[in-house]
This record gives structure tokens, C-alpha cells and sequence, in this order.
């Protein structure tokens, strides 16, 4: 029996340590990551095919509402974006501009009035961040669809890159993402101006917060002041797609 | 020679063969290379989906019933660290758990108060980020070898003939019977060592077709695309958030039955069972000695 013992621990010890050990060396090796990465495109397609383009996530009634709405990432912003965002809000964001461009026929530049003015969605969604948490909400909008329509999306168009005012991190990198046009164009897809019945609040992102509702928070950026698109995204910022997937190892494709 | 063996035990006909029937000590044929190929790839897979699972637990170490469910509503199960002292809290009962949960050394010294420890999560360093991508990759690894083993363990019978329990293994003093042998540690000798008794099959098909699928689809619950594609996965599960307990129960029940199987191992003689798991050859154990068997035992009841 204690021979047993000690081959059990032996065995244990050995294969726990080697691969905790291996574990945790692999996961600071770029080629190790690159191969675990590599089942992110292979999720997404199948995911793909088995989701409808225009398949909805479900929509709660108000009575599903959480009874308070955590509030995580940045709860204000600054310049980035090249805007005052402290002077916007003093003012209400009355000078607030939404600017379109990159791959469009129209450059826009849109004050809050006008989105309000273009015709709008109402959703009770599920917002699930990727520590795994989730909060359900009311959001209104403008449909992204309307406005990149308003715009003129070019044929070579890919994505559309949300560039928001705030930065995050040690580093104050500005806090950006992206998506591809099967969500830009998905009908839950919206620019939210409201949130809950009022205007989208501080801590929550306003003026704009953007709803990508079948993908995790950190794709749904908050305080948006422009919208670029682009054919790649090689060349915005550090060329993942996105500032978590630049700075953190997370998958541009959050749809799990 | 299994298949032969394995048809002529538990009818209560083995005298009429006994010729043919390979004797205690002989070494014969066990698992097949499906069994094997898979057993070793699933056991891979499954630990580093239960270690990088804890690494994505610490992200949020608190659970809910519903669909919703944050840091301002109430968890049914939380770790978490208060003062200098780590617990584990379900409902209204908590548990002090310095030192393995909630509050813990790291190997360097410093002290943690993250849910679980270094020792159990994939990486062992905090990274959410990497403890998902080990998750996803080996999620796809557990999926696709467990389905291809479920389609060829029914083309080959092997669910069918060696798990699906016989009418008579499933009287209640059957099973009875088997669970006091076990708890005797008398386990089956000879060519009877050959078939999987009836808490054997029980306990693996539970495993094969209710907690691994289970886990696949609370797993898949969590997704808010799937949950776009197949709503009816949120209903069945009764919310995301539901469906995100319901994959932490699950991994433990799988933990669980990880820990009874290795310790089963053990028991029955780890060289034999884990020789037959890679070559596949598996020597029948020997009449146990006389002095293992209690003297009031009937001796009737030797398998």
C-alpha cells in the first residue's frame, strides 16, 4: 500500500506540476496562443451556420429588467477621439457630433437630434459580460443599418470600426472595437440614446452606446463618436479589431 | 475472445463453456481502440476544461438561478475573501475556506484572494482572456471526439451490448447486492472481471448521456449567439444564468466521478487497469486469497 501511495503521488506530483507548469509557460508563448486562438475563426464559423443572419436574441418584457444595471469598464471619458468629452456633457451634449466616414459615400456628421429624429428601435435584451455576468436592459436607438444606408456604404467595406472617447487602462489606450456588416446590419444592431426609459447614463456610455446584442459586453462600445469603416483591420490601432483584443488576448469574434 | 467471454458470463451458463472461458491470471483482450483513443483524449480534454473552467469562474466567482445576475443581485453560491479569512457561501450557510478558497497563498508567497487557486486553474496566473482560449480550444477537442466515440460505440454495439444494463442487473437487489460488494471492496474475479457490473454501467452512462451532454449545452447556453440561434436552449435551462450553475454543478458532478473512477483504479489494481486503457490487454484477477473474505460471507456469493 505505501508503495502505491508514493507511485500515486509520484504520478500525481509529477503530471499536476509538469502540466501546471506547461500550462502556464504555453500560455505566455505566442505560437501557443496562435494555435488555441486558431478555434476563434472555427467558432465563429460554425456559429455562422448555424445562426440565422438576421436571428434575434431574445427580448425580455419590462418586468425581466435587472433592478440595477452593473456598470463595468470605463464609467467616463476624456479626449480620445480628439472630443472634450467632459465639455460635452456639461453641456448636455448638445455639440455632440456623430461622425461617419471611412468607406462612404456621405460623411456624415450627426448631432443627437438628428439620430432621434431617424427612425428608431426599442429592445429589453440580455447584456452578458465576458466574466460571465449578465443584466438585462431596455435599450432605444437608432438602427446602424439606417445610418450606414444614409451614408453609402462602399463595396469594399468590411467593418465598422466604433471609435469611443474613453481610454482604459495603465496606459490610457483609447477604447475602440469593431465588428463585421452581418452585425452591422443586424436588426438589433442599434446606436442607444436611451437606456431604461431616460438617456443612456454617464457610467453606461453616453451619449451613444452601441447594442452588438449577440455578442459578450465588450463589443457594445460606450461613449461612440464615430463610426469608421474600413475594408481591414490591420491598420486601426493594433490591428486586433478591438482594445480588448489588442491589450488582453480576447477574440475579436465574442459570440461566445 | 472478449466478445466470446463476454457472452457467456452472467447467463448462469458459464459451466456449459467453460473450455473456452479465459481462466483467472490469463491475459485477454480488454478495451477496443476506439475506447482507448477516445478515454485518453477525453481525459486530456476534460481536465483542461474543468482547470481553464475555474480560471473563467474567478472572472465572477458568484452563481444565480434566472437570466440575469450581477454583482448587485443576490448569488445562491459565492467565494470570496472578507478580512483575512476566504469562504465559500451557499444561500445562508457559510463555509471558512482560508488557504484553498477565496483567500490563498501563491506559490511565490504573496496572498490571493481570488475564488480558486493557482494549483487548480489553467493558467495558473490570473488570465481570463487565456483561461477562455485553453476553454474553447479544448471545448471543440471534448465535442468532436466524444461525438465521433457516441456514433461509433453504438455502430459497434458497444453501448448496446457492454453499458445498457440486463433486466434482472437492474432489480434493486441486484444492485444492492453489487453496491455492499463494493463497499466490501470485493470487486469481481476471473472472467466476470470482464463485464462492467451494474454500478459500472450506471455510472457511465449517466457520464455519457446525461452529464457530458449536459455540459455541452449549459456550455453552449452561455453563448448569447447560440442563444440567438436556439432559444430554446435558454427555456430548457430555465436563463443564461441558470445555465451557468447548472455547468458549474455538472463539472463538479464530472470532478466527482473523475476522483471515484481514479480511486476505483487504485483499488482494482492500477498497473492492470491502466495497461488495459493503453494495450488494451487486461490480465484477470485471481480467486481472491481466503483471508480476504469475511468467514461469514456464503461463499455462493463469489462472483
Amino acid at each position: 500500500m505505501a508503495i502505491i501511495t508514493t507511485r500515486r503521488k509520484l504520478i500525481a506530483g509529477l503530471g499536476s506540476s509538469v502540466l501546471l507548469a506547461g500550462c502556464d509557460s504555453w500560455s505566455r508563448s505566442d505560437r501557443v496562443k496562435n494555435i488555441l486562438s486558431s478555434a476563434e475563426g472555427l467558432t465563429m464559423r460554425a456559429q455562422r451556420l448555424v445562426t440565422d443572419r438576421n436571428a434575434l436574441a431574445r427580448e425580455f418584457t419590462m418586468d425581466d429588467l435587472s433592478p440595477s444595471f452593473r456598470a463595468n469598464g470605463s464609467r467616463t471619458a476624456d479626449t480620445a477621439a480628439g472630443v472634450d468629452y467632459q465639455a460635452l456633457l456639461a453641456n448636455n451634449f448638445a455639440d455632440y457630433r456623430l461622425e461617419v466616414d471611412g468607406l462612404v459615400s456621405r460623411p456624415l456628421s450627426l448631432s443627437l437630434a438628428d439620430l432621434r429624429a431617424m427612425p428608431s428601435r426599442t429592445q429589453i435584451t440580455r447584456h452578458d459580460c465576458v466574466e460571465g455576468w449578465s443584466a438585462i436592459g431596455q435599450w432605444t436607438g437608432t438602427p446602424l443599418s439606417r445610418v450606414l444606408d444614409l451614408a453609402g456604404l462602399r463595396d469594399s467595406a468590411n467593418y465598422i470600426v466604433f471609435h469611443c472617447a474613453d481610454t482604459y487602462g495603465s496606459q490610457d489606450r483609447p477604447y475602440y472595437e469593431s465588428i463585421d456588416l452581418v452585425d452591422a446590419f443586424h436588426p438589433q444592431t442599434i446606436l442607444a440614446y436611451d437606456m431604461n426609459g431616460g438617456a443612456v447614463p454617464e457610467r453606461h456610455g453616453a451619449p451613444i452606446r452601441a447594442r452588438i446584442e449577440r455578442q459578450l459586453g465588450y463589443k457594445h462600445a460606450k461613449f461612440v463618436m464615430r463610426l469608421e469603416a474600413v475594408d481591414s483591420l490591420d491598420e486601426i490601432y493594433g490591428g486586433k479589431g478591438g482594445y480588448w483584443e489588442d491589450n488582453g488576448d480576447y477574440a475579436w469574434y465574442a459570440g461566445v | 475472445m472478449a466478445d466470446e467471454a463476454e457472452m457467456d458470463i452472467g447467463q448462469g451458463e458459464a459451466k456449459s463453456v467453460v473450455s473456452t472461458e479465459p481462466q483467472p491470471g490469463e491475459l485477454v483482450k480488454r478495451h477496443r481502440i476506439s475506447t482507448r483513443l477516445w478515454h485518453w483524449t477525453n481525459a486530456i480534454a476534460i481536465i483542461v476544461l474543468l482547470m481553464s473552467g475555474l480560471s473563467i469562474f474567478n472572472a465572477h466567482p458568484r452563481l444565480y438561478w434566472g437570466s440575469y445576475g450581477a454583482n448587485p443581485d443576490t448569488p445562491w453560491l459565492e467565494i470570496g475573501g472578507e478580512g483575512t479569512r476566504g469562504y465559500l457561501q451557499i444561500g445562508e450557510t457559510q463555509i471558512t475556506t482560508t488557504g484553498v478558497l477565496g483567500r490563498w497563498r501563491e506559490p511565490d508567497g504573496d496572498t490571493s484572494t481570488r475564488a480558486f487557486p493557482s494549483w487548480a486553474t489553467i493558467p495558473g496566473y490570473y488570465s481570463l482572456a487565456m483561461g477562455r482560449l485553453w476553454h474553447f480550444f479544448f471545448a471543440w477537442i471534448f465535442v468532436l471526439s466524444g461525438l465521433a466515440y457516441w456514433a461509433w460505440s453504438f455502430g459497434n454495439r458497444h453501448v448496446q451490448r457492454d453499458l445498457t444494463p440486463k433486466r434482472k442487473e437492474l432489480s434493486l437487489k441486484h444492485i444492492w447486492h453489487d453496491i455492499s460488494q463494493h463497499a466490501r471492496l470485493r470487486f469481481p474475479t476471473g472472467a466476470a472481471a470482464l463485464n462492467y457490473n451494474i454500478l459500472q454501467k450506471l455510472s457511465y452512462l449517466i457520464v455519457l448521456f446525461v452529464l457530458l451532454p449536459l455540459i455541452v449545452l449549459t456550455g453552449l447556453t452561455m453563448s448569447p449567439t447560440m442563444d440567438a440561434a436556439w432559444p430554446w436552449l435558454l427555456d430548457l435551462f430555465g436563463g443564461r444564468q441558470s445555465a451557468r450553475s447548472i455547468h458549474f454543478i455538472v463539472a463538479f458532478l464530472i470532478g466527482v466521478f473523475i476522483v471515484v473512477h481514479l480511486v476505483m483504479v487504485v483499488l482494482a489494481g492500477p498497473f492492470n487497469e491502466i495497461r488495459s486503457m493503453i494495450t488494451g490487454k487486461f490480465r484477470l484477477p485471481k480467486e481472491r486469497e481466503p483471508k480476504l473474505a469475511p468467514p461469514e460471507t456464503p461463499a455462493e456469493e463469489t462472483a
